[in-house]
């Protein structure tokens, strides 16, 4: 037994660069089928994060030098103290918000526009979108998805973001060009006249596939398959996801039962295991989530919305 | 003492050469380049030349490493294709203009440069201390981050480079989980700062054509007694021939694009990488 734990995949927190947020836990207002952890109205598994536990977090997270803050849920919008929660935030830093785009308000920008007017610190909106027509995201977001969430980007315009439209490349790497032009006209017509466009590869559908596929053993990383590899391309060597729950490894894995490291983020400073299906992909992949503006040593990968 | 920091030179030996006068002018003691001296601009060997000539002292930027080694590409780290092309076409032209003497230099630079002042711990670097192309910009480097980047690597004031955008800050140090968990010294109240002095390679997206440099004084030169500070950074706008480096591109068939933000003073490529608070001051 000892022989073996010796032979895990082991990676160490380097240092907590980004500090994520399931702040609307499990819960959102829509059902895409290719949500990692299975989001939707109904999905109580994780709750939402109260003002209170979130700014307990921030006031903690100084001590360990957090860069960067990051919300995902869910749809973090459901939540309904989302916005004091952002405004607390840009006080101690750049924060981001993964959200569907479909259900903002402008009371609520209005508010978020004078927070980050008053900060040092910038707040980015990422917006996903599964394609540049409704043919090709309704039938994985949900009907009327593709419209709501262009509303939601005129918005956020309307408030002066600059909203990054995240999207998974469902065509081939080839027509960039030509898609990625069309989603700019689009975009333009929209009032967004120099619209941020992230394509994240398609291997998502190709990771999403081999999940719901289960994964064999031979997918599984091995402690070999980390001698000489730069273990900062992992999410799990510099980051750690605040949840309803107590603060997880990652926030790919919240699902799982040994993601739950502790309850502070000192309990939560230790090592991982990297056994899961799911580590194989971020393995050969590299890391997800993280803004352009990061730089390549994070590459931009799978899953957000 | 007072020092001058010279940021990416991008092969702008125009500016550069202007940059050594005006800071010897000022009275600059010491001069330092933090790094990437190729990249968008004409003449990659000039800017080399220069350099070596005044014996300014140089901290090895992700592109000197590149060029140096005869990588692919400049590892400045952007993630969106048409930034990448536009990178690639400078990198690959600087590449091919840098003779071997030069890149044989480049290597042997140091990737961070260390001194004291006054008790304080001075550290140059390019991007960060702990990694030559991390992007610091003002909007998402939180605070606390930069000083437990100055317990990490024992600093009171940090300089760097590599985003194109100059801005500094400066806050009394506070305990950090470094010093908590006795991996370094416990924190004495002190005041840090991080200090990006911005580049002489292109104007910084904000429509005039003009650069950047920085000037540190320190002691008496900073007006000790009167400062609350012991140093004191001063970023001085550059106006310089832009013109003559045009001409210049022009006839080494660099893209339309760079030349256009020359003469414009708007970034017209690698956008992709600013936040959007640095994104909005800018035109495009
Ligand atoms: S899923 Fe990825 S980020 Fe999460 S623990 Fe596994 S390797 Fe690390
Ligand atoms: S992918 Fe995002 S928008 Fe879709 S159900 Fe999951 S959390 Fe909601």
């Amino acid at each position: 037994m000892i022989a073996n734990t010796e032979q895990l995949p082991i990676v160490e927190l380097g240092s907590l660069d980004e500090l994520w947020f399931q702040v609307a836990g499990t819960r959102c207002n829509l059902a895409c089928t290719h949500c990692f952890i299975s989001c939707s109205p109904h999905n109580n598994s994780f709750g939402f994060l109260s003002f209170d536990e979130v700014e307990r977090r921030l006031l903690e997270s100084v001590k360990w030098g957090v860069k960067e803050f990051y919300f995902t849920g869910g749809e973090p919008f459901l939540n309904p103290d989302m916005v004091s929660i952002l405004e607390r935030t840009l006080d101690f830093g750049p924060a981001t918000v993964l959200t569907n785009g479909t259900v903002l308000k402008p009371e609520w920008l209005e508010q978020l526009q004078a927070a980050v007017q008053g900060s040092l610190y910038s707040l980015e909106f990422r917006v996903s979108i599964d394609g540049p027509t409704p043919e090709l995201n309704d039938p994985i977001r949900g009907p009327r998805t593709f419209e709501r969430a262009l509303r939601g980007v005129e918005l956020l315009v309307q408030h002066g973001f600059l909203p990054i439209i995240t999207m998974t490349r469902v065509w081939d790497e080839t027509e960039d060009d030509a898609v990625l032009g069309q989603f700019r006209n689009l975009l333009n017509d929209h009032g967004y006249d120099r619209p941020r466009l992230k394509v994240l590869p398609r291997l998502q559908l190709g990771a999403e596939a081999t999940r719901t596929c289960g994964y064999s053993a031979a997918d599984r990383v091995t402690a070999e398959m980390l001698v000489g590899y730069d273990t900062s391309k992992l999410v799990c060597q510099h980051s750690r996801v605040v949840t309803d729950r107590g603060v997880a490894v990652c926030p790919i894995l919240i699902d799982s039962r040994d993601a739950i490291l502790g309850q502070t983020l000192a309990e939560a400073n230790r090592s991982f295991a990297i056994t899961h299906g799911a580590c194989a992909t971020c393995y050969q992949f590299g890391a997800i989530c993280t803004n352009p503006s990061s730089g390549s040593a994070f590459k931009p990968m799978t899953n957000d919305q | 003492m007072q020092l001058a920091f010279f940021g990416g030179i991008y092969n702008n030996h125009i500016a550069l050469k202007t940059a050594i006068a005006d800071a010897q002018q000022r009275g600059a003691e010491r001069m330092f380049c933090l790094g990437d001296l190729g990249a968008f601009g004409p003449h990659p060997d000039r800017t080399c030349e220069i350099i070596r000539e005044h014996k300014i002292e140089v901290v090895q930027g992700n592109y000197d490493h590149s060029i140096g080694h005869g990588l692919n590409d400049c590892q400045c780290g952007y993630t969106d294709p048409r930034d990448n092309h536009f990178a690639q076409l400078s990198y690959d032209y600087t590449l091919a203009n840098t003779s071997d003497e030069h890149r044989a230099w480049l290597r042997t630079l140091p990737t961070e440069i260390r001194f004291e002042v006054d008790g304080f711990r001075f550290l140059l670097c390019h991007g960060s201390p702990r990694r030559t192309n991390e992007f610091l910009w003002e909007s998402t480097t939180s605070t606390p981050f930069l000083n437990k980047l100055c317990d990490d690597f024992a600093c009171d004031v940090i300089l760097g480079t590599h985003t194109g955008l100059h801005w500094q800050r400066t806050w009394d140090a506070f305990p950090t989980c470094s010093n908590l968990t006795g991996t370094s010294e416990a924190c004495p109240t002190i005041t840090r700062s991080y200090i990006n002095i911005g580049v002489l390679g292109r104007p910084e997206n904000d429509g005039t054509t003009n650069v950047w440099y920085s000037m540190v004084r320190t002691g008496n030169d900073a007006g000790a007694g009167r400062s609350p500070l012991p140093w004191k950074v001063e970023f001085i706008p550059l106006a310089y021939d832009h013109n003559q480096l045009a001409r210049e591109m022009r006839a080494e068939h660099l893209p339309d694009e760079f030349i256009e933000t020359i003469l414009t003073g708007w970034w017209t490529t690698c956008l992709e990488v600013l936040p959007s608070k640095e994104r909005r001051r800018g035109q495009w």
